[in-house]
């Protein structure tokens, strides 16, 4: 496999592992992008999510939200910002952001909307305030979902954060577009790599999350 | 807005031409994904074992950048369509496989038994039973692999101008017609979007039996 | 007490759900509400704390609108126990007991002991304590939502269908754990269900509603099946309320017959001399357990062959048992006659069905004599 080959060939080259265009400040980066941008995603699309799905309202509304912001590609409106505002952060963090919003939106408020009603019931008629309601007995049963929710965000974020190259910012995805122009696909497989290996320590990372978060009640009669 | 579809020549299409692009270039890979996600879906919930590795592999094959499989494949297929399908194919297998899967899998154990008991066999009962009951599961994924899939096309742009409608953002940088990059962004949502309310309609025609609406956000 | 007082729920597409309902919930009782599907007993029960809202009268606490008062407050007040239950998964099932209590600021600590007495209190093994929900059986989650509503120590209990989710065999030990703790407790008990024979068994008084929801009857239970007030009431109680009714009365006035009883060590002439006192003997063992009837031909001293014998069909006892329960006993023996045994089990006497139909006769005319009086003063 050549492929595993450009791979090897670019792990083994010292030159990659440090400086300036090395693997740790470029990995560096594209965990700084894709925290940002994930952080944005949440703060907007979590308490959005929760409100709706616990009063069971605007699930219309939030498909088509949800809808319009998969339809917008992250690329397009990349190169938009970029044209309008210029070199620099907000217009990677736009499209990232569009990107993440969706999946979080849709499946925190499907998430609460399909916690069991009798909980509920039971806990608003002990006199436990809406608020309470929504985050003690809620969120605590849709937290699974929630955070399948934010993994698959994190994931679509960390592999599109590669487009920030293409603006001339840095992150992984420097090694690809860097790759492509000097046509030297050691770079882009090795990058390409770094990728996938960040989207599987995201996934570790939100499995050991769901671990030490959610309640073994959830878990196992989940 | 002035030359909002005045195209320069260098794209070699007008604007219908470049729509008609992107929705082959978008379309025919959720198409191929389908036809290999249903079998490879099947033999997953025949054989549960299958499932957790395949469900593993997909997500790697997820996480590798759009871009990234391009330009690898670029070795194999040339600064082609066909290197802008691939990848796109892979995504919508990856995102259909589950779907499919948990959409059979949530076919009812009692249904199930009545077909048995019925006289239905394996093959009738996977494609009179399983399949129709699977099928809101089904479109719900392809509804996400469709609208993904047309809007990933733009970034074929970067392999030799490969992007249909993503092209126009290379002539809007280098002839700073920021009204080309309106364009292209605007259009290709509006044909995802189109492409979902279609999925929806055919969901309706293809199950009757479902409550119209049911609220749900997906 | 709770007064509900001409209450009318409406809801905004024109059903009505509880219609001009006015009802005086007496003090550390219980209070069923019984009917049909779609008769309004679930909203009215509701309405008591407020997660329905009437759209006219009012329903006082203790002479006081509930509407005075914040509605937590009022809901902190009263325990709440629902059909499935509605344990909270994620919480362990001390804490979910601890719920209220928590609520209204308690310290962790003197919450959480509280709910451990309360496991006690409801027959719960404290070893269950750690646990979740989903590691409990149904009868052992609702048994956590009944003990999770007292936590706080509420003067009422509204009880929403609380055991119809589980089967007969633990449904009945739910009902009989309810009653001993409302003789421990006394709390002022409303309670929902459609289940006519959960109603007579559990209730002080019973309300009736009908479709609509209208009242249809309120009466302490042996009323309501001596005397229905309607035929929609008689259709409701069912074909066997006649039966049904002679729960009762006490089976501890029956004259119960010794002579027709004989141990299986008798000699020959005991036999002979009790084969006069009836046509069949009941054989007991040589504790005076109950073995099984017999001609008194087919009996030999000394000899008696004990698969021979006939059933002798369920026993009761006087001094717990209905008349219900000794008119069963005689309509399952072979011979027509009821076994009257102790507390240990042991025969005490038998007596015939005949017997009993006067019992039932007498107890019916001191029934009516009895109503004859309250309704003359």
């Amino acid at each position: 496999m050549n492929v595993l080959h450009f791979a090897q060939a670019f792990f083994s080259d010292g030159s990659h592992w440090h400086g300036r265009d090395g693997i740790p400040t470029r990995l560096s980066e594209h965990v700084k992008y894709s925290l940002e941008a994930l952080l944005f995603a949440a703060a907007v699309g979590l308490p959005v999510g929760l409100v709706t799905g616990h009063y069971g309202r605007g699930g219309n509304a939030l498909a088509l939200i949800a809808t319009a912001g998969r339809a917008l590609p992250s690329f397009g409106l990349l190169v938009l910002m970029f044209i309008w505002i210029g070199f620099g952060m907000v217009p990677v963090m736009i499209p990232l952001v569009v990107l993440a919003v969706p999946p979080i939106l849709v499946t925190t408020y499907e998430a609460v909307r399909s916690v069991d009603p009798s909980p509920v019931d039971a806990a608003r008629g002990m006199g436990m305030p809406e608020s309470r309601v929504l985050l003690q007995v809620e969120l605590p049963v849709a937290l699974p979902l929630v955070l399948s929710g934010l993994r698959t965000a994190a994931i679509q974020i960390v592999s599109t954060a590669t487009i920030a190259a293409y603006v001339s910012l840095g992150g992984l995805g420097r090694y690809i577009i860097d790759g492509l122009y000097q046509r030297d696909y050691e770079k882009v497989v090795g990058g390409a790599g770094l990728v996938a290996g960040l989207a599987l320590a995201t996934l570790v990372v939100f499995w050991a999350a769901a671990r030490l978060a959610v309640s073994p009640g959830v878990r196992r009669s989940g | 807005m002035n030359g909002f579809f005045d195209l320069p020549s260098d794209l070699q299409y007008g604007y219908l031409g470049l729509v008609g692009l992107h929705l082959r270039e978008g379309l025919i890979p959720v198409l191929a994904g389908l036809l290999i996600a249903l079998p490879v879906a099947q033999l997953c919930v025949r054989f549960r074992w299958v499932y957790p590795p395949v469900l593993g592999l997909t997500t790697v094959l997820y996480s590798i950048p759009s871009l990234a499989f391009f330009v690898v494949l670029i070795d194999y297929f040339g600064q082609s369509e066909t290197t802008v399908m691939v990848p796109l194919a892979i995504y919508s297998l990856v995102v259909l496989v589950p779907a499919i899967v948990d959409g059979v899998r949530s076919v009812p154990q009692d249904t199930l038994a009545a077909a048995r008991a019925m006289g239905f066999g394996p093959v009738r009962r996977y494609l009179q039973v399983q399949l129709p009951i699977a099928v809101p599961a089904i479109i719900a994924g392809l509804r996400v692999a469709t609208v993904s899939s047309l809007s990933l096309v733009s970034v074929g742009m970067l392999i030799g101008n490969q992007g249909a409608l993503g092209n126009m953002l290379y002539s809007a940088t280098t002839y700073n017609r920021p009204a080309l990059a309106v364009n292209s962004v605007l259009t290709t949502a509006v044909l995802g979007v189109l492409a979902d309310a279609l999925l929806v309609l055919v969901r309706r025609l293809l199950t009757p039996w479902m409550p119209p609406t049911k609220g749900a956000a997906r | 007490m709770i007064r509900i007082d001409s209450v009318t729920k409406r809801y905004p597409d024109g059903t009505v759900a509880v219609d001009r309902l006015s009802l005086d919930i007496p003090d550390r009782a219980i209070t069923v509400l019984v009917g049909p599907s779609g008769c309004g007993k679930t909203t009215t029960l509701r309405m008591i704390n407020r997660m329905v809202e009437p759209s006219e009268g009012s329903i006082l606490l203790d002479g006081r609108d509930i509407r005075q008062q914040p509605v937590n407050t009022l809901r902190r007040s009263m325990g709440y126990v629902i059909q499935n239950a509605g344990l909270f998964q994620h919480r362990t099932i001390l804490d979910n007991i601890a719920t209220v209590p928590r609520l209204l600021g308690w310290s962790k600590q003197k919450a959480r002991d509280r709910a451990a007495e309360l496991m006690a209190r409801v027959g719960l093994d404290t070893s269950l304590a750690k646990r979740y929900p989903y590691q409990l059986s149904g009868g052992q989650q609702q048994r956590v939502g009944v003990a999770r509503a007292l936590a706080a120590d509420p003067p009422v209990l509204l009880m929403d269908e609380p055991f119809s989710a589980v089967d007969p065999v633990v449904r009945k030990g739910l009902q009989d754990e309810l009653l001993r703790i409302q003789d421990e407790l006394g709390k002022t008990i409303v309670f929902v269900t459609h289940d006519i024979d959960e109603a007579v068994k559990l209730g002080t008084m019973v309300a009736v509603l009908r479709t609509g929801g209208r009242l249809a009857q309120f009466a302490p239970p042996a009323e309501l099946l001596s005397a229905p007030a309607d035929s929609f009431v008689e259709d409701f109680l069912g074909a066997d309320r006649g039966i049904r009714r002679l729960s009762f009365f006490s089976a501890g006035s029956l004259e119960l017959q010794t002579a027709p009883v004989v141990s299986v060590d008798a000699d020959a002439a005991t036999l002979a001399a009790r084969a006069e006192a009836a046509p069949y003997l009941l054989v007991t063992d040589s504790d005076g357990r109950p073995l099984g009837w017999s001609e008194p031909d087919g009996l030999t001293a000394g000899a008696v062959d004990r698969d021979r014998l006939l059933d002798h069909g369920r026993p009761f006892a006087p001094a717990t048992d209905s008349l219900r329960a000794a008119l069963d006993g005689a309509v399952l023996s072979p011979t027509g006659w009821a076994v009257a045994v102790d507390g240990e089990g042991r025969v005490v006497g038998v007596v015939s069905q005949q017997v009993i139909g006067e019992a039932i006769r007498a107890a019916h005319t001191r029934v009516a004599r009895d109503s004859a009086v309250k309704a003359a003063r």
